[in-house]
């Protein structure tokens, strides 16, 4: 893929890693082998090798497990600093690496002074931009985890830019970004493939003026029409499943033959249709899961072209209302070939 | 007295045949499409080869694959698929289609069938009805998914069987095709082959050959073989089948897909050919090459930065290499595609290969190389192969 960016993070933001294994001098990494132990210096000679254009710098990230006291928050912060020194010294001395850019991990668990600390001294080194750690999963709260991301920003130059880890709900992006975050990783679109749904969320913030005339006719609002749970097959299915996806191995999609999403310019939307995905997913074939993330991914970058569009035209307010909204009910388009109120014609199975 | 119906257009034309052996190269006009032969057709088992699109097998030059009637025919269902637009609008296949008649599937899949002269009896694994597979239902099914060729619902036994179970199954299968022409719905583009039985006997084969091509088919399968017989047998079962199919109508062998099989029945006379093997390999990380295949998932790969097959152009030969096909298998799927693509490419290159051969009247010379560089050496070469190949005047000396 020559023509494309790549970025090397330390660890897989899909696979969990066990905690409790870094030390002063090394950061545990897990791979196919199982558990490697790293050291500054070796983890050079990987990125030596590998070449990538931005790298992750080997960080102590193990705050996200449970409870974490403050003298571990502390340590993260300090090994983290220590091992970037280092690295970048070591940087220096590669000639292999002058191309590529490394990125500084900001650490501190949840507390706020030394997520402060952690921020102004990586800010001081000369990194090529910032990663935001430790945001992934459920160890910080949410309203500690949006304060705690605004005044991390709040402390970087704004020529930088700030990457995080494991956050990529539509909803859960919208609010990083409003506090300074940049770049996000898309294991979202990815999940969602394996749990064999497709990404329908609207992101399509223009008025619409048909769906006004539409009201006038006495046509149900569609934040109504989708407050019913209609989701009851699904909530059996996996506790995972977000208001922004549609669950295609449930029955209602048998015989529905309308694309995965009204408007969508995917290889899936394009050719096939809900009801042959559900009948891939129910008789588990591999093509099943090509076509979904095919889907899943066109459509989440396709989101974010929207929020580059509402932030140079300033809308992203509008596009805050409609994301959110459907965080709370549900896409307007889950129920089966139901015309959407937001795109075109409806789609028509080939005869 | 009306006019009898104009006799449809053969299925194929034969555009060369060799001097000396009796391998012919053609063309099969169709509804979806000329398919030139003679053709490997990979099989899709629920409208899906294996986890590759539409486009990608369109794109490798695929005009012709298998859907396999019991898979589909029980999930999603005639009904649906039908809805959808027959199998074709279905997968969105925009080529020809060819499906079985789900006798074989039954046979081997659920344990609990019974032939009876009505049809297959069987419990079926998705409930606990009893379902019945007859002629008519499996023509139904077939007419309801709409591929192009249709396969007889078939008496199938396993060429290991001995005794009088076969010529039971062989007589059986002769009434059932006229059951099966009786019950095609729509004969002039959906186009019902026969398919000869008769094991390992050649007195039954001979049979079977007599009477069913007495009866009007577009064309002729050769069935009951590639299931675990000796090749010794094999072959001259095949050719004993070519010699008595006419030369005008095309000859499938089913279930044939190795690529010593392939090149040795093309001589023998075949036209057509289907088979798992290159796609079911692939799966477990075996990717075929002119001299046999890689097992990639062996160490010795770990750092061979060449492609599978150097003069191979398809995208996984033209994109990886066996380094990286190596470290990818063992941690994700992705491998797999990548090598189901290529076998199938390998595949279709083959037939592709042996039908220029025949074109520019060289394909005994081609059969020679094609040996040479799969074996080595002549002393390696397989004795059945060697025997089938004298047999239709290709020495391979």
């Amino acid at each position: 893929m020559p023509d494309t960016v790549l970025y090397c993070s330390l660890q897989d933001p899909v696979a969990p890693c066990p905690s409790g294994y870094n030390t002063n001098k090394t950061v545990s990494l897990w791979g196919n082998s199982g558990r490697m132990e790293m050291t500054p210096s070796k983890f050079m000679d990987i990125q030596r090798a590998i070449k990538p254009d931005w790298f992750q710098c080997i960080s102590d990230g193990d705050t996200v497990s449970g409870e974490v006291s403050r003298k571990r928050a502390k340590k993260s912060v300090d090994r983290s600093l220590s091992f970037l020194d280092v690295c970048l010294q070591l940087l220096e001395k590669s000639p292999e690496l002058q191309g590529s850019v490394m990125i500084g991990a900001i650490e501190g668990g949840d507390i706020l002074e030394e997520r402060l600390r952690s921020a102004r001294e990586t800010a001081k080194r000369p990194v090529g931009g910032f990663l935001l750690d430790g945001f992934q999963g459920r160890a910080i709260a949410k309203e500690t985890k949006l304060k705690l991301i605004a005044s991390v920003t709040a402390e970087l130059p704004e020529d930088k830019p700030r990457i995080i880890h494991g956050i990529g709900k539509p909803d859960e992006v919208l609010e990083c970004i409003e506090r300074g975050v940049d770049i996000f990783e898309s294991f979202f679109p990815f999940q969602v493939t394996e749990r064999g749904c497709a990404l329908s969320f609207s992101y399509d913030y223009h008025p619409n003026p048909e769906a006004a005339v539409l009201k006038q006719n006495g046509v149900q609002d569609p934040e109504k029409n989708n407050a019913e749970k209609d989701q009851d097959g699904i909530s059996r299915a996996d506790p995972e499943i977000t208001p922004f996806e549609i669950f295609l191995k449930d029955k209602r999609y048998q015989d529905d033959f309308g694309p995965l999403l009204e408007g969508c310019t995917c290889y899936c939307c394009q050719r096939h249709t809900r009801a042959y995905v559900h009948h891939l997913l129910v008789t588990n074939e591999l093509l099943a899961g090509v076509l979904l993330m095919m889907h899943n991914f066109q459509h989440y970058f396709s989101f974010f072209s929207a929020i580059r569009d509402a932030l140079r035209h300033n809308k992203l307010d509008q596009l805050k209302k409609l994301i959110f909204t459907q965080a709370l009910q549900g896409p307007t388009n889950a129920k089966p070939g139901q015309k959407s109120q937001w795109h075109g014609s409806p789609h028509h199975a080939t005869p | 007295m009306a006019a009898p119906a104009p006799a449809p257009a053969p299925l194929l034309r034969v555009v060369a045949e060799c001097a000396r052996s009796r391998a012919r190269a053609g063309e099969l006009r169709l509804p979806h499409g000329a398919v030139p032969c003679p053709v490997f057709m990979p099989v899709g088992t629920r409208g899906t080869a294996k986890g590759v699109t539409a486009a990608q097998l369109d794109a490798l030059g695929c005009r012709i694959c298998l859907g396999n009637t019991y898979h589909l025919g029980t999930r999603p269902g005639p009904e649906l698929v039908q809805r959808a637009g027959g199998l074709h609008g279905f997968m969105d296949w925009p080529h020809n289609l060819l499906t079985d008649s789900g006798g074989f599937q039954m046979v081997s899949l659920v344990a609990l069938s019974e032939v009876t002269e009505e049809g297959v009896r069987f419990r079926s694994p998705y409930g606990d009805e009893e379902l019945l597979l007859s002629p008519e239902k499996s023509m139904e099914i077939q007419n309801a998914l709409g591929a192009d060729i249709v396969m007889q619902l078939d008496d199938v036994v396993s060429s290991t069987t001995t005794g009088p179970r076969v010529e039971e199954a062989m007589r059986r299968s002769v009434r059932w095709l006229d059951r099966c022409i009786a019950a095609n719905r729509h004969p002039e583009r959906q186009h019902l082959f026969a398919i000869i039985q008769g094991g390992l006997d050649p007195a039954l084969r001979t049979k079977c050959l007599e009477e069913m091509t007495r009866r009007d088919v577009p064309g002729f399968a050769i069935g009951g073989l590639s299931g675990g017989e000796e090749k010794a047998q094999f072959w001259r079962m095949v050719k004993l089948s070519t010699e008595r199919l006419p030369r005008d109508k095309p000859r499938y062998l089913m279930g044939v897909g190795y690529a010593t099989d392939l090149v040795v029945c093309v001589a023998l006379g075949c036209d057509m050919f289907d088979c798992v093997f290159p796609t079911r390999t692939a799966r477990f990380g075996s990717a075929l090459v002119p001299w046999g295949s890689l097992q990639l998932k062996n160490k010795q790969f770990a750092k061979d930065f060449r492609p599978i097959d150097e003069d191979c152009g398809c995208p996984t030969c033209q994109g990886y290499s066996r380094a990286y096909l190596h470290a990818l298998l063992r941690s994700d799927t992705a491998a797999l595609h990548h090598l189901t693509v290529h076998n199938i490419a390998y595949q279709l290159q083959l037939m592709r290969s042996v039908r220029e051969s025949i074109l520019a009247q060289r394909f005994p010379q081609f059969v020679r190389d094609f040996m040479r560089t799969m074996y080595g050496s002549r002393d390696k070469y397989p004795a059945w192969a060697v025997e089938a190949l004298a047999s239709v005047r290709i020495p391979l000396d």
